[in-house]
């Protein structure tokens, strides 16, 4: 006797076609799903690559932040002696006699020439350690220390720093010593905040305490030490060590 | 099946030479070699295909006695690296 099939062949075969179907259904599924997966994660790497590219071409990215952490502290310590030196001269026209007080103008003179030389020394200081870092982090980057972005950079930062120089030169001129630090903290924001463009663009929140920061000291006149120690050594530091983790714990692409 | 994604771009190097191109009305041939990191031929073929399809266009120009390569992307290829730049994103956002 003839062993009766469980199924009949036609149900067999409807069935395990469904079977079939329904698998070469999952699997392009899951094939979908995985390709998907490596497509998307392909796409924004491309996306990523090709803004990458274009801030590489137009901007200056190789400005060390570590540089402005040395030119905050450099900043600091000169403000530190400035303020020793003022203290000095000050204690010394409060106590003298009627005879010194003829050669308090030399004095003046003279406290002005050494912060004069020590304003002189902590820019020379910062910038040489500017330069030097900014070609050590160019080579890294691969990016023409005297390259069309570099130029540009410079370009717009000088421009505001000399008129503000000059300013500064003419307002000493007057004898209207206290807007100095006002100035130089309002002109040296609004140079930062023109390079924005030019380079990473948080430079621009940098200059843009600073410009807040020199309209304040021009409120309260004759704090000018403490806001330029403020403008100049704090937020440098500040700028500089953000700065520096956030580009440079960062391996760079090799592409 | 990925609509609107151009073939032509699909090149890393192809999608670099685009990508510098957008933002800088010009380069030269040796700032661009060094921005993508890759070797004169390679650089040269990949410029050739951008050309034929005027995507690109060529300038010779001579800088004292040097001739001088440059390119700048023309509108066309401007347009379609536009088209290329949304169908990438709208796959991405399509994703996630």
């Amino acid at each position: 006797m003839a062993v009766k099939d469980p199924l009949p062949s036609y149900l067999f075969k409807k069935i395990s076609k469904k079977f079939v179907i329904l698998k070469i259904y999952l699997f392009t599924l899951q094939f979908k799903v995985l390709f998907n997966m490596e497509n998307s994660k392909q796409h924004l790497e491309a996306l990523s690559g090709i803004k990458d590219l274009m801030e590489k071409s137009t901007k200056f990215i190789s400005l060390s932040g570590l540089s402005g952490v040395i030119a905050g502290i450099t900043a600091l310590i000169g403000a530190f002696i400035a303020n020793l030196r003022i203290d000095y001269y000050l204690n010394t026209t409060f106590t003298k006699t009627r005879l010194e007080m003829y050669f308090s103008e030399n004095l003046m003179e003279e406290l002005t020439l050494e912060l004069f030389i020590i304003a002189t020394s902590v820019l020379v200081i910062s910038v040489t350690f500017g330069i030097l870092l900014t070609i050590r982090e160019s080579k890294k980057n691969g990016q023409h220390i005297w390259g069309k972005n570099s130029k540009l950079l410079l370009l717009n930062l000088i421009v505001p720093l000399v008129a503000g120089g000059i300013f500064c030169l003419i307002l000493i001129y007057h004898g209207l010593y206290v807007l100095v630090a006002p100035a130089t903290l309002l002109f040296y924001g609004l140079a930062l905040f023109n390079c924005g463009k030019y380079t990473l663009g948080e430079i621009k929140y940098l200059g843009i305490l600073e410009i807040i920061l020199g309209l304040v000291s021009a409120i309260f006149i004759g704090k000018g030490l403490l806001f330029w120690s403020i403008g100049f050594g704090v937020l440098h530091i500040v700028y500089g060590t953000l700065m520096h983790f956030k580009y440079n714990n960062k391996p760079q692409n090799a592409n | 099946m990925i609509e609107g994604l151009n073939k032509i771009f699909e090149s890393r190097v192809r999608l670099g030479i685009m990508s510098v191109l957008m933002v800088n009305d010009e380069i030269d041939f040796n700032s661009l070699k060094e921005l993508l990191n890759v070797t004169d031929g390679n650089l040269a073929s990949h410029i050739a295909g951008l050309e034929k399809n005027e995507y690109i266009k060529v300038i010779k120009e001579f800088v004292g006695k040097k001739p001088k390569t440059s390119f700048a992307a023309t509108p066309s290829g401007k347009k379609a690296f536009q088209d290329h730049l949304t169908a990438l994103e709208n796959l991405l956002n399509q994703h996630n």
